[in-house]
């Protein structure tokens, strides 16, 4: 599969790279192996000095792991960042406008565009969510957008994370790491600068705060505490916009008011960017046995006295049920194609869908529409006859609950890997801003890979790792003269 | 500032302090071994009560001796006073509290934590006084950091405070144990095993030489008293860590804190200290004394974590 897939320097003919990355492969070409590999143990000390280390559930030896880090960067010119970016911020816009329909008047079903069922009967609908308007109408204010590739100018979405997505911590550091060890590379290539995402951050917070906040609304980040997987991006993310990092038992709900404990007393939070599911949001309004969560923060948000960023009941917009849909929504909701289409997804809710996906077993990606981080998927092409066996029967037992799509040819960008430089199956995730006054994106996003020759899975949490990605301010590199850039040599 | 933050940076403080206190009392067990033993002298038993976990030792079964205690004080994750669990624990509320404290203060921590696990892990827990210099200049390079890098705001002072009362608690322990193993039965007081037990006392304080200059006079055990309880010159005594407790309330009062029990309670500790001379502790009762002392510490310790609703 390899063999097929768009490699982002070579392109399809593996022959001369691509005008964005010859910079790239002429540092690749002059550069040996083991200074390349000794460069990559440097970025990894680092990071654990640093302490980026990511839990993985389940694999308690590893309790604190490097998600690995990968120094040849992936490399977006101009041109084609210019795209991806109008495309996201439509395909943002329409799940916000989405949000704001189901949970307001339900257009869309009027419109008979979905099978009501399919919002109304999902586990991510969230009733309570039907009476409350989230101030400012933005519900999605972060999402994370993943998209594959498959040629020069063919960009898909795969996945639209409208909840909590995670990674930007990494896409930062990843810069970070980047600028120290080779900062002739990065200034050669005029790379288009990620820093300002905390900054831009904060200000879409402060921009959707409840009415009545002030100039100067306080914010505060919800972390399900230290042992959270993503705990080292809550805090960095804390740190870096300057606001507190607070758990469920430092706040509490007075007069329908949020307030944190404090050494000065209590004080009132404005915006809260929870890093907590729904379901742990609040034990009165959803899971009784949480306690990460805050008793009455719903009944504050009812009264319009807090943001919650993003809004409860976003999922629905991420689930991948409706993510078949969304060439539709955002038709209905923009009034125009998307920009950025999806790959071709089958509903096994269909019988038709059902039945092709059941003969085509071996050759489909097959996933829990309300599933994520990787886990509960099947890769055809790359199991036993057993797993898909296995997998068949769940399927079958419960049809509603999957989808698939055809296994793409995802492109592959040159990896540094023990036997030397090779390609590595990556994707994009960039992250998308919705504050009061529009939508953003910073340049760029974060770039996952599968480290695994042939491996179509770049989940952190399955082996994994980044790269960062930089989008250039021009369609290409100007080439650095070998004396300029000595000291990568 | 959060009330759970500053819960955490209170504990770090007490936690490093914890850690090189214990590092140093396996040092000054480890010299008191090179003495000619007295009848009856027990070094690694005292060292273990200093730590103040005799009951939990004893609760283990284990024989009191230098490989046992040595791997109690230094090693051991089951008691909440061994060099790894203080270390452990600092750690995990620096990473808990990552926002709190600068990049610097974090990486010791962070690196003493790894490079703590590695050692364990490999079994090189045999260098013991290579392993307690080594803590030793962490919490030094932690200090360091905090006071090189750390603004001067409430996370210092909750930093600071941890230490200062974790300090005063360890210095009555030291003190404590001392004076009860101080006479080996039958000796003389003044002997040259007693003139040797003193010195190794302010050895593991690193105050030899302060006595030296502070007093120009033999060791006295009174006057080694009167440093380490009422010489505020002397940075590890009574009335210099109450000061620095004390200041560092101020700082949180005037930087619009809270106020409430813990300002009344250090009041009344400065005031204690302030009006008493060394005779009057050893006339009656160095023991009684530094009971009432580590009473009244515990009390500051949770009227601290009352006044700033930790």
């Amino acid at each position: 599969m390899t063999d097929l897939a768009f490699d982002e320097m070579h392109g399809f003919t593996g022959q001369e790279p691509r005008s964005s990355y010859r910079a790239i492969a002429d540092w690749l070409h002059r550069t040996d192996h083991a200074d390349l590999a000794s460069q990559q143990q440097a970025a990894e000390t680092i990071f654990r000095k640093l302490g980026i280390t990511f839990a993985v559930y389940g694999d308690e030896d590893a309790e604190e792991r490097i998600i690995p880090f990968d120094i040849v960067p992936r490399v977006l010119a101009a041109k084609e960042w210019g795209r991806l970016e109008e495309g996201l911020i439509q395909r943002v816009s329409a799940i916000n406008a989405f949000l704001t329909d189901i949970y307001g008047k339900r257009e869309i079903l009027k419109a008979g565009i979905l099978p009501p069922e399919l919002i109304l009967a999902n586990p991510q609908f969230r009733l309570a969510m039907t009476t409350i308007r989230p101030p400012h109408d933005v519900w999605a204010h972060i999402c994370g957008i993943d998209m594959v590739r498959t040629g020069p100018d063919e960009f898909f979405v795969l996945e639209d994370n409208a909840r909590t997505p995670s990674g930007v911590s990494y896409m930062l550091e990843n810069r970070e790491a980047m600028q120290r060890l080779f900062p002739d590379l990065v200034a050669a290539h005029r790379v288009r600068p990620v820093e300002s995402y905390p900054d831009m951050l904060l200000a879409m917070m402060r921009s959707v705060a409840p009415k009545g906040s002030g100039d100067d609304p306080c914010c505060a980040i919800l972390t399900p505490g230290q042992f959270n997987s993503a705990f080292y991006e809550h805090s960095f993310l804390a740190d870096h916009i300057g606001v507190e990092l607070v758990e469920g038992n430092d706040l509490q709900v007075v007069d329908r008011r949020l307030f944190m404990r404090t050494t000065e007393g209590m004080k009132r939070i404005d915006v809260l960017y929870r890093r907590v599911d729904d379901d742990f949001l609040d034990p009165l309004m959803f899971r009784p046995d949480s306690i990460l969560g805050v008793p009455g923060l719903m009944d504050a948000y009812a009264a319009g006295n807090i943001t919650i960023v993003n809004a409860p009941g976003t999922g629905i917009a991420d689930d991948k049920a409706i993510y078949s849909y969304m060439p539709e929504i955002v038709r209905f909701y923009t009034g125009k194609d998307a920009i950025l289409p999806n790959v071709h997804t089958y509903r096994c809710r269909e019988a038709d869908d059902l039945g092709y996906v059941l003969d085509h077993l071996s050759e489909l990606v097959v996933k829990l529409v309300d599933g994520s981080g990787g886990y509960g998927m099947l890769v055809g092409p790359r199991s036993t006859k057993a797993e898909i066996e296995a997998f068949r029967a769940q399927i079958i037992a419960t049809p509603q609950r999957y989808i698939a799509q055809p296994t793409l040819a995802l492109s592959t960008c040159p990896t540094l890997v023990e036997e030397g430089i090779a390609p590595r199956h990556v994707d994009l995730r960039p992250f998308v801003l919705t504050g009061s006054k529009g939508t953003k994106i910073v340049p760029g996003g974060l770039t996952r890979v599968a480290l695994q020759q042939g491996s179509l899975v770049v989940n952190s949490s399955q082996g994994g790792g980044t790269k960062d990605t930089w989008v250039l301010a021009d369609d290409e590199p100007t080439i650095p003269s070998p004396a300029a850039n000595g000291k990568e040599a | 500032m959060l009330s759970r933050t500053a819960s955490s940076l209170y504990w770090i403080g007490r936690h490093i302090e914890r850690a090189d206190f214990v590092a140093r009392l396996i040092e000054a067990a480890l010299q008191f071994e090179l003495l000619p033993q007295a009848r009856g002298s027990d070094d690694w038993g005292s060292a273990v009560s200093s730590s103040g976990a005799m009951d939990r030792f004893a609760a283990s079964g284990q024989d009191v001796n230098r490989t046992n205690v040595i791997a109690f004080l230094a090693f051991d994750q089951d008691n909440p006073g061994s060099i790894m669990s203080c270390m452990d624990m600092a750690r995990n509320d620096a990473r808990a509290i990552r926002t709190a404290i600068t990049r610097e203060c974090f990486e010791t921590l962070n690196e003493a934590h790894l490079a703590m696990k590695t050692q364990v892990r490999r079994g090189k827990t045999g260098d013991i006084q290579g392993f307690i210099d080594w803590i030793k200049s962490v919490t030094r390079g932690f200090e360091g950091a905090m006071h090189r890098t750390m603004l001067r705001n409430d996370s210092l002072w909750f930093l600071r405070l941890g230490s200062a009362i974790e300090r005063a608690d360890n210095t009555a322990r030291l003190l404590d144990v001392k004076y009860h193993c101080l006479l080996p039965q039958g000796e003389e007081v003044g002997g040259t095993h007693d003139q040797a037990q003193w010195t190794a006392l302010l050895r593991s304080v690193s105050a030899v030489t302060a006595y030296r200059w502070i007093y120009r006079d033999g060791l006295k055990p009174w006057l080694v008293a009167d440093l380490m309880i009422l010489r505020r010159e002397m940075p590890r005594s009574l009335a210099a860590c109450v000061d620095e407790a004390g200041a560092m309330l101020a700082c949180l009062r005037a930087d619009g804190g809270r106020t409430g029990a813990a300002d009344r309670q250090i009041r009344k500790m400065q005031i204690g200290l302030t009006k008493l001379q060394v005779d009057e502790v050893i006339k009656s009762g160095l023991h009684e004394f530094l009971q009432e002392f580590l009473a009244d510490n515990n009390q500051l310790g949770r009227a601290v974590s009352d006044q700033f609703l930790f």
